[in-house]
């Protein structure tokens, strides 16, 4: 790990095991509201970060969704109107101009940072 | 034929199938408004399915039979005079007068006063106790005199269509019924001897007894001066408690005759095949009163093409002719299929016929062939009626008739088997006879964007009439599909290839527990919102215990995941279970005061039971701890099960109540509570037929009879709403309740996903025989499966809040941040509004003082 990316961690956010593989959760770094989705494959377990505010409602909900894949890509579905954001960049699979913004994650003695 | 600038001032005398089918027809061609419409029935009711009139002894009622769309008249000008019979015609006036001394102007008349049953005059015919059968009216006295105590058999006079069905309506009242018939053998106009030799061995089964080359001399009365025996020559006479004629019919002529029509001799108006009568240019006949050559037409189909003709011509149209009429008929007569079409006895020169006859089995099937070419020239088919819409469109000529003609003469349970492929019709093959819908008609509806049986019944009403074509229609419509390259996929997602019903069997037969195992055996990738919730559904149908166990607990929408539904901020509500709508008045007050507490918005919902709004996700354990300790439940608002059972207060309370209904419907929902289905599930029960709880507007609705319960199914509320389809009447307790038990566990294993009842049930041709076959007769053998499902779930139900409440590791995940377990979401801004509170809108923020 550089040491570009940990100077500006936030120290670790939650452990590792307090996420469910496949089922998003929702941490809050100062005002902000961010979703966690942890995925576990071959590799061992990665973690993405977006906002957990929805575009299209306002809502603070996507960790609650549903996360799925098509073809290779994860995304989340909106619990409210089911539109897929892509987990690794923020992007709407629905609607192209729409984007949520995504955090970098870095998982260090199995705790979770995130740079929000 | 009319003042220019004026509306056209149309007549119609009678307001019978073929009478409104004209006004349909009218409405269809959009020239409705160029019209004043004035329409006179006798009976008090308007035009019903008298096809289908002995289903009323089925339990179904006179709004059932209705085939006025709700609002017609209305929507669109039409004047609608019911019970009030036309008297008098005068042509010269062109007025007609009714029986209330009315008198109406027109322009243009249609006659469709149809027939009356005819009554042989022989003596007594006319004592107490002797009915026809033709109207509502008929067979609500035919019912009421049934019911005394002194009378215990019935004879139907007459063995053709009608008093067979006749005699099934007095097996139905539970009397001990005879027909008479003075020819040699049952349905003598349609049938041969040997095709009525099977079908009275059917129906003397049933009970029905059978007395042909049989003459009634005299009918007699008993003491009470009402019938009691028929006389016949020569044979015993017969105990008869009630008689009905069903002798034949005679057109209803008399108006015509009154104003100097000419008529038939046979009666009828005679008319030109315009349908126009041949005397008086502003005067049309259609359906059974029209005389044609001479001929009169006692059948539906042709009187809706005479319906079509006129409407064709008074909409401007010239060169719409009538050009005869399929008489083709195939209807069950107390169960057994009978078919009867082309040249059924063979009287065209040089034709032969084929038999199959099959004693054991009661089928008996005969083909009429050209002796030289071997093209099906007609037929009658008995017990076993399969294929007999291409049979018939084979000996139109429409269709060819296959190489292997003896092929198609055996039922296809003895190899035989009509199989012509759909491709092969031509467009102008007539599909849905009822409704004239050809092949073509239905080809362009599916190159339309029709693709599905809803869609093609909906936009070209085939298989609206008697359904008999909807096996033709699918295979029609899959051929269509599979041509134009429309993928007919059933396949749930791009993770699975089965659909839902598939899936369902492959988990039961595997026994699967977990998401992981189905995956991998049968799944590819890592799933999605459509497949992950399928599975969960399933897994929890088949009874795997706590639905958040393990990784189903990621499979689950939110609402489930929750045990909550989402509203659009974000927050939650919170649905205790109020079975049947009873609650007391403690958990009244425990509901009050948690609502207090917690400061959610409270309203009653239209499932009689209380919502809590505006609950955060970390409150929610909170919450329920305190409604579990008042004795309350999950009322599984959140997921695709069963939602409540409404109900009235029934015979406790109500003056009008035959049974206990609060009572059932709290049985009903502790049964049913926590099943996991493709989609929601809404019950209700009535008390009486008043229907209070609008039980017909529900997925399973219970209406009391004097005698126990009848069960109605698939009806829905909402954006496509179906008035529910009446499956058993007078069931016992028990019985009601094993009927809906294979009904919901038949439903959960056959249904597509997120397709509630009404849409399954449509999509299996809303075959009402096929539904009381699996539940009453066991006919796909599967009964003791069915009722294994619904015993695993009572077995394995939990109520998911005392679940979740007795494990720390469950409710810890009631968190709004897993980094801060006791913040609430900053951004949820409720502002007052009435006494409660609400969602802040958008408009809002920043103009109001923010409550919490």
């Amino acid at each position: 790990m550089s040491a570009a990316q940990t100077i500006h961690d936030t120290g670790a956010v939650c452990r590792l095991d307090q996420l469910s593989p496949e089922r998003g959760a929702a941490v809050l770094i100062g005002e902000r509201q961010v979703a966690l989705f942890r995925i576990d494959d071959a590799h061992g377990p990665t973690v993405y970060a977006l906002d957990h505010r929805d575009p299209f409602t306002g809502a603070n909900v996507l960790a609650r969704g549903i996360v799925g894949t098509t073809g290779d890509r994860w995304y989340v579905a909106s619990p409210l109107h089911k539109q897929r954001f892509d987990l690794a960049t923020g992007e709407c699979l629905d609607d192209e101009t729409i984007r949520v913004d995504v955090h970098t994650v870095n998982i260090v003695d199995a705790h979770v940072h995130v740079d929000a | 034929m009319q003042t220019p600038g004026l509306r056209t001032r149309l007549v119609v005398v009678g307001h019978g199938m073929v009478g409104h089918r004209l006004l349909t027809e009218l409405a269809e061609r959009e020239v409705l408004d160029r019209f004043d419409v004035t329409v006179f029935g006798e009976e008090p009711r308007q035009a019903y399915d008298r096809v289908a009139l002995s289903s009323f002894f089925d339990g179904a009622t006179a709004d059932d039979l209705s085939v006025v769309v709700p609002g017609f008249a209305e929507t669109h000008g039409v004047r609608v005079v019911s019970g009030d019979a036309v008297v008098a015609i005068d042509r010269s006036a062109k007025t007609v007068t009714a029986a209330s001394g009315e008198v109406a102007l027109y322009d243009h008349l249609v006659l469709a006063t149809g027939s009356s049953p005819f009554v042989p005059p022989m003596p007594g015919h006319g004592l107490p106790g002797c009915f026809v059968y033709r109207t509502i009216d008929d067979l609500e006295a035919i019912r009421d005199w049934s019911a005394r105590d002194d009378v215990r058999t019935g004879v139907v006079i007459g063995g053709g269509l009608l008093g067979l069905e006749a005699a099934n309506a007095l097996r139905l009242l539970g009397l001990e019924p005879h027909v008479v018939e003075m020819a040699p053998r049952l349905m003598p106009v349609q049938l041969d001897d040997g095709a009525s030799t099977a079908l009275r061995n059917h129906i003397e089964s049933l009970g029905v007894i059978v007395h042909t080359d049989a003459r009634t001399s005299e009918i007699a009365a008993g003491p009470t001066g009402s019938v009691q025996r028929l006389v016949l020559d020569g044979a015993d006479p017969i105990d008869a408690g009630i008689v009905v004629f069903s002798a034949g019919i005679r057109p209803r002529d008399e108006l015509a005759r009154g104003c100097g029509l000419a008529v038939g001799e046979r009666g009828g108006v005679v008319v030109d095949d315009t349908m126009t009568a041949l005397d008086d240019p502003n005067v049309s006949a259609i359906g059974e009163v029209a005389a044609i050559e001479g001929r009169c037409y006692g059948l539906v189909a042709p009187g809706y093409d005479m319906a079509a003709v006129v409407a064709a011509r008074l909409a401007g149209a010239t060169g719409e002719r009538f050009v005869g009429a399929d008489l083709s008929t195939k209807l069950k007569l107390l169960g057994v299929d009978v078919a009867s079409f082309g040249d059924a006895f063979g009287e065209t020169p040089r034709s032969q016929s084929i038999v199959w006859s099959d004693a054991r089995e009661g089928v008996h099937r005969k083909l009429v062939v050209d002796v030289e070419t071997g093209a099906v020239r007609g037929g009658m088919l008995v017990g076993d009626a399969d294929g007999y819409q291409t049979l018939r469109l084979m000996a139109s000529g429409d269709v060819p008739t296959p190489e292997d003609v003896r092929g198609l003469v055996a039922p296809a349970s003895d190899g035989g088997g009509v199989a012509i492929g759909p491709d092969s019709l031509p467009d102008v093959a007539p599909v849905c006879s009822c409704e004239n819908v050809t092949a073509g008609s239905l080809r362009e509806a599916v190159s339309e964007g029709s693709h599905s049986i809803g869609e093609l019944k909906s936009c070209t009403a085939a298989g609206t009439g008697c359904g008999g074509c909807l096996p033709l229609v699918t295979s029609l419509l899959n051929c269509e599909l599979e041509k134009a390259g429309v993928e007919v996929s059933t396949a749930l997602c791009e993770h699975f290839e089965h659909s839902r019903v598939e899936l369902f069997g492959l988990i039961r037969f595997h026994r699967h527990g977990s998401w992981a195992e189905v995956l991998a055996a049968h799944g590819t990738g890592r799933g999605c919102e459509i497949c992950k919730p399928v599975v969960a559904s399933i897994l929890a149908s088949l009874g795997n215990g706590y639905v958040l166990e393990g990784d189903r607990a990621a499979l689950q929408d939110t609402n489930d995941h929750a045990l909550a539904n989402m509203q659009r901020d974000g927050t939650y509500s919170v649905v205790p279970r109020v079975p049947g709508g009873e609650i007391t008045p403690a958990q009244l007050i425990a509901l009050g005061q948690i609502a207090t507490d917690f400061e959610l918005y409270t309203k009653i919902t239209g499932g009689q039971r209380i919502d809590l709004f505006g609950a955060r996700l970390e409150q929610l354990p909170a919450i329920w701890e305190r409604v579990v300790d008042a004795g309350m439940e999950s009322g599984h608002a959140y997921g695709k099960s069963l939602r409540t059972v409404k109900s009235c207060v029934g015979e406790t309370w109500c003056r009008y109540g035959v049974q206990d209904s609060t009572s059932m419907a709290i049985a009903l929902e502790l049964r049913y509570r926590g099943l996991r289905s493709p989609h929601k599930i809404k019950m209700a029960v009535s008390g009486c037929a008043r229907e209070c709880a609008e039980a017909q507007s529900k997925d399973v609705g219970v209406i009391a009879t004097e005698k126990g319960w009848n069960l109605y199914v698939a009806g829905n509320g909402g954006a496509r709403p179906r008035h529910a389809t009446l499956l058993a009447t007078d069931l016992d307790d028990d019985e009601l309740i094993r009927a809906i038990d294979r009904f919901l566990a038949y439903y959960i294993r056959t249904a597509d996903r997120l397709q509630r009842t009404a849409g399954w049930f449509e999509e299996l041709g809303a075959d009402v025989p096929h539904l009381r076959g699996v539940i009453f007769d066991d006919s796909l053998g599967i009964a003791d499966e069915l009722d294994a499902d619904i015993a695993t779930h009572l077995d394995t139900y939990q109520c998911e809040w005392t679940a979740t409440l007795e494990d720390p590791d469950r409710v810890a995940r009631f968190v709004s941040f897993v980094n801060a377990p006791d913040a609430a979401d900053p951004e949820i801004v409720m502002v007052s509004e009435r006494g409660q509170l609400r969602p802040i809108r958008d408009e809002e923020r920043g103009t109001l003082v923010s409550i919490r």
